[in-house]
């Protein structure tokens, strides 16, 4: 099967019941994606799964031939860090980091589908448009677990980053 | 985990045969549900057919008739069908269903069919250290005498007290939501009730379906009551948690009379509990709280409970009051 993860193509032999999270990491040597739990509950394997957030540990690697994967790794442009990225570094999102990459790939997912007008349970109004309220973040970020209890540096990283998304829009 | 052969079918028709055919088979949709069991240990198919690739992901609306039709196709993506306009405007106890199941990253996974046939579960279902009739029939019900928080309190059996985790097959239930099943001998059109069952002796079956019958779409027809509707979860944390009890409510008003009302509870059952007898209580009467709550208690009836799921009752009776109520504009947000 092939996969095109952070830009680069991989052509890979794989068993049909690995998993998308382990064929990335201990057949591709990927090591951004993270394994947390290894049952869809933490959200430390998420990825950007042909531009939208997934959980690896969730997929077996033979259903997704020809995908094409963003880590956090892959996020930024060169030398330059994503913006989900510098908020977190600027808001001091985690603590020991492991769950890092992932919440930083849920977040952009998150902001995109914030943009794309998807409701969430927290939105007041289903036919109108969402805002990336407090209620609203935490409600989208919910999927992600972080086990250092970094939320609050991670909800200021990933308010920043709204903010941004909205003032370039 | 077993030897898996894996299988990318050219369409329904070839789908249905491969898993027909084969009694290990199993098909493969988002994966969300049934990934997991392969690791566990309780699903042990020996082929997948991954249907994820047939034409069934488009949503049509029909608008020809008196009420707009949507069909469904199977793999729309949870995240997708919540966000459809015309859902979000006629039938919004749909979308609200769907926002308030599992995270960000599963609904975008998860299809409209394989929400519809995870596994209903309990906690021992998981736990393949202990018995359960539903993983390994005749070796007895550990949740009975067990850890019974999240007991079913309607329509049980000695055999098996899980409940059915999705909400949003609670939200097709009110809706009177149509499947669509294709079988080795055609197409077949299955009301919504009629697709999940109760455990009697038979706790391993969680659905009607024949082995290979696949579900290939959803159809929902919009009413005035779908138009005022809602749905509202009681859990344990205010986000990804499945449901403690849960209310799919929809409400057809002529002035403060009843002229159509759909009540459909999750957490309750092993099947998503359609509340036709409150429903029929309710209907050409007031809608008001004690009327409310006299035709839950009807409902309630036959309700079995222990210390630990007795909590469930007083949930339901005031989360579908305040459901109704809220429906009619005499009370707060029901989330």
């Amino acid at each position: 099967m092939t996969l095109a993860v952070d830009g680069t193509e991989h052509t890979v032999d794989v068993d049909t019941r690995t998993t998308l999270l382990d064929a990335l990491r201990e057949r591709l040597g990927v090591t951004s994606v993270k394994k947390g739990c290894d049952h869809g509950q933490c959200g430390a394997c998420t990825v950007l799964l042909d531009g939208r957030r997934h959980l690896t540990c969730l997929s077996l690697a033979v259903a997704h031939d020809g995908a094409e994967v963003t880590t956090a790794s892959g996020l930024g442009e060169d030398d330059e860090l994503h913006p989900v990225q510098q908020a977190f570094l600027d808001h001091d999102g985690y603590q020991c980091g492991y769950c890092t990459p992932g919440q930083v790939c849920s977040a952009v997912g998150a902001l995109d589908e914030l943009k794309e007008g998807h409701p969430s349970h927290v939105t007041e109004e289903l036919e109108g448009e969402a805002e990336p309220t407090e209620e609203e973040l935490r409600e989208r970020m919910s999927g992600n677990l972080c086990r250092c209890g970094a939320y609050a540096g991670i909800l200021a990283a990933v308010r920043q980053a709204a903010g941004e998304q909205e003032v370039a829009s | 985990m077993r030897e898996l052969t894996y299988l990318e079918p050219d369409d329904t028709t070839e789908a249905v045969a491969a898993v027909s055919g084969d009694p290990e088979a199993a098909y493969l949709g988002g994966g969300t549900n049934l990934v997991d069991h392969l690791k566990l240990g309780l699903a042990t198919p020996s082929t997948l057919v991954d249907v994820t690739g047939l034409p069934m992901d488009t949503v049509e609306v029909h608008t020809s008739g008196a009420e707009p039709v949507m069909r469904i196709g199977a793999n729309v993506r949870n995240s997708d069908l919540a966000a459809h306009p015309v859902l979000r405007a006629h039938l919004p106890v749909v979308s609200r269903a769907l926002l308030a199941g599992a995270s960000g990253q599963i609904r975008n996974q998860a299809t409209t069919g394989g929400n519809l046939l995870q596994r209903t579960r309990c906690v021992y279902f998981q736990d393949t250290t202990t018995p359960c009739n539903k993983r390994e029939p005749g070796s007895g019900c550990s949740a009975l005498q067990g850890y019974g928080r999240y007991n079913a309190v309607l329509g049980a059996s000695d055999a098996c007290v899980a409940t059915h985790p999705s909400d949003l097959a609670v939200a097709l239930a009110a809706v009177d939501a149509v499947v669509l099943v294709q079988g080795v001998d055609g197409e077949r059109r299955v009301p919504f009730a009629d697709l999940h069952r109760l455990p009697g002796d038979e706790p391993e079956r969680d659905t009607t379906l024949a082995h290979g019958e696949l579900v290939t779409g959803v159809e929902l027809t919009a009413s005035p009551a779908s138009r005022t509707s809602t749905y509202a979860k009681v859990r344990d944390r205010a986000s990804y948690a499945f449901a403690l009890v849960s209310v799919a409510g929809a409400l057809d008003l002529d002035e403060d009379t009843v002229r159509d009302v759909r009540i459909a509870w999750g957490g309750i059952a092993h099947k998503p509990w359609r509340a036709t007898v409150a429903e029929d209580a309710l209907r050409g009467k007031r809608l008001t709280e004690d009327a409310v709550r006299e035709a839950v208690e009807a409902e309630l009836a036959d309700a079995s409970t222990t210390d630990q799921s007795a909590y469930k009752l007083p949930m339901v009776r005031n989360t579908t009051a305040h459901t109704l109520l809220t429906l009619a504009g005499q009370a707060g947000d029901p989330r």
